[in-house]
């Protein structure tokens, strides 16, 4: 089944009672790719984020991942499965040091504690925190809280990535660290769909854009394609 | 910097170990330093608290569940155990297993509608399914109703669990409460104890990291109603007599879960703290007021839980970890050097 695409999203829709967040939206995620995903303000992009985590049931439309219709299953469900997330306002466990918080990660696949332990090390590592790892999450830095749920995400050991506006907020370095890190989970053959206002820090990085505009895809293509096409500049910047 | 963290890591597990083996040996030689049978109850009290509020923690605690209901729990253990015995004549160390099962049963059925709900939702949906029980068992004609259950008077020793003296109710309640904290102390260190303060956190988060809310949830409440059940069970061998309003009332829910509160939630000794500060005020308030002053336990209990809300919410426990950050010591001077160095 290595043909199969990786995700694959078909006529996918959202409503909420009568608000429409997304409508028909197709395309598919193949392995290892970095894809940006962007739109203006309430274009629907964390929607389909909470529909692709099971964190919402899709109204209509189907969800495929590695070829088994994925539609309306749990977000624990779709863990396990192998797509992660993070949360666009942090979403640190606050009681925890910054390793138990990704040691949570790692015991979805492993539950010995000691084991989770030392895989949440690495990833910490990976991220670049091991120096914070015995610090309360709570006393992190915005970035740093940014990079743990990233690191938490990636000890679940999953195929797909969902970030969700890792780089709002940060400083122009740490924006360049950040689409560092983005190419670093690539070369580990992990697949990310990153949404992102960042364009500086997304646009060199991804291999491919999508562009949601009143919860519809109205662009899908290079990152250069996507720069000059008419219909994502007149949503930006209105006709 | 490396051994550094090792070490610090390290020394105060050891350290812990100590005293809690110190506390444990303090424990099993008090009652024969204190032999009037009045004070060895204070202390058997004080341990019945304790083990309740341990038990508590684990479910409102760790998982952050708060629970007003858990005296169904313990109703059911002290029903079950004697039941089995004036029906059945079987033995209580049988009878508080079976009641313990029946409560983590319970707990299951109960928790399945009741964990739909969230905070302060499903803290009110356990006080209605507490009243409701309480309801259905003082008007049950099998269980004697209002009337109450007498333990039978004929029976004594070990294999029964009924003594004359007050000594062998102290060891017995003392070594239920260790096997309490023990279970606890498992939880806390495995990965479920991580799942739990996860979902006490940020549940969303939880989810997204493969935790199942609901299943994580069940587990919480109903090893926690299983060892409330035995504190129920020990109960009802300690006064040989039980009765709706005795094991099911509202009041007990509300100590038990402020037992925990007080001391400092989601942390191991906190409710042993807290039993040992509610018992002993429950106690002198009763000697002081007598019979005039029924009801003042209930005063009590609403002065703590505003203290506790106001001024410390996380108990004593939290208040004493305050209070050593401020004292003069090694912590504040590193802070000091910090602070010079950034003047100039």
């Amino acid at each position: 089944m290595n043909t199969a695409p990786l995700l694959a999203v078909d006529g996918l829709g959202k409503a909420f009672d009568g608000l429409v967040a997304n409508r028909d939206i197709s395309f598919v995620i193949h392995h290892g790719e970095i894809v940006g995903l962007i739109g203006p303000n309430g274009a629907g992009k964390t929607t389909l984020f909470n529909c692709l985590a099971g964190f919402h049931t899709p109204t209509t439309g189907r969800i495929a991942f590695e070829g088994r219709d994925v539609t309306g299953s749990t977000p624990e469900a779709a863990a396990a499965l192998g797509i992660a997330r993070t949360f666009q306002i942090v979403r640190v466990f606050q009681s925890m040091t910054a390793l138990e918080n990704v040691m949570v990660g790692a015991m979805l696949r492993n539950k010995r504690v000691a084991e989770a332990r030392d895989r949440a090390e690495e990833e910490l590592a990976f991220v670049g925190l091991s120096h914070r790892a015995d610090t309360p999450a709570s006393d992190l830095t915005v970035s740093e809280q940014k990079r743990l749920e990233v690191a938490r995400a990636l000890a679940t050991e999953p195929k797909l990535i969902l970030l969700d506006e890792v780089m709002a907020g940060l400083n122009p370095t740490e924006v360049r660290e950040a689409s560092a890190l983005v190419h670093r989970i690539h070369q580990r053959g992990i697949a990310s769909i990153i949404v992102e206002h960042v364009m500086e820090g997304i646009m060199p990085i991804a291999h491919r854009m999508l562009v949601l505009d009143y919860g519809a895809k109205i662009a899908d293509g290079t990152p250069a394609e996507i720069a000059e096409n008419p219909a994502v500049i007149a949503a930006y910047l209105g006709e | 910097m490396t051994t550094g963290t090792t070490l610090s890591r390290k020394a105060p597990i050891s350290r812990k170990a100590m005293g809690t083996g110190a506390l444990l040996a303090l424990a099993a030689v008090l009652p024969l330093a204190i032999t009037e049978p009045s004070q060895q109850n204070f202390l058997i009290l004080i341990l019945m608290g304790a083990q309740m509020g341990v038990a508590w923690n684990i479910v409102g605690g760790y998982a952050g569940q708060v629970s007003l209901g858990h005296a169904v729990f313990y109703g059911i253990g002290a029903y079950t155990s004697t039941m089995l015995l004036t029906t059945l004549g079987l033995t209580p160390w049988i009878g508080a297993l079976a009641g313990g099962l029946l409560a983590a049963l319970f707990a299951l059925a109960m928790g399945w509608p009741c964990f739909r709900l969230k905070g302060h939702y499903f803290a009110m949906a356990t006080i209605a399914v507490a009243e409701i029980m309480q309801i259905l068992v003082t008007n049950s004609d099998f269980l004697e109703g209002a009337v109450g259950l007498y333990l039978p008077m004929d029976r004594g020793g070990w294999g029964w669990l009924i003594f004359l003296s007050k000594l062998p109710y102290y060891y017995i309640i003392l070594g239920l409460l260790v096997l309490t904290v023990l279970v606890s102390w498992a939880i806390e260190r495995s990965h479920i104890g991580y799942y739990f303060r996860a979902i006490k956190d940020e549940p969303e988060a939880a989810r997204a990291l493969g935790v199942s809310l609901t299943r994580y949830k069940l587990i919480a409440l109903s090893v926690s109603a299983f060892l409330t059940a035995m504190g129920g069970s020990f109960y009802a061998q300690k006064e040989m007599f039980i009765d709706p309003g005795s094991v099911f009332a509202g009041t007990i829910s509300i100590k038990i879960a402020l037992i925990a509160i007080l001391g400092g939630v989601g942390r191991l000794t906190g409710p042993v703290l807290g039993a040992v500060i509610l018992i002993t005020i429950e106690e002198y308030s009763r000697t002081l007021f007598g019979s005039t002053g029924s009801g003042t336990d209930m005063i009590i209990y609403a002065a703590m839980i505003i203290l506790v809300a106001v001024f410390s919410p996380s108990g004593v426990l939290g208040l004493l970890g305050d209070l050593r950050r401020h004292l003069p010591g090694a912590k504040p001077a590193a802070v000091k050097t910090e602070k010079m160095e950034v003047r100039p």
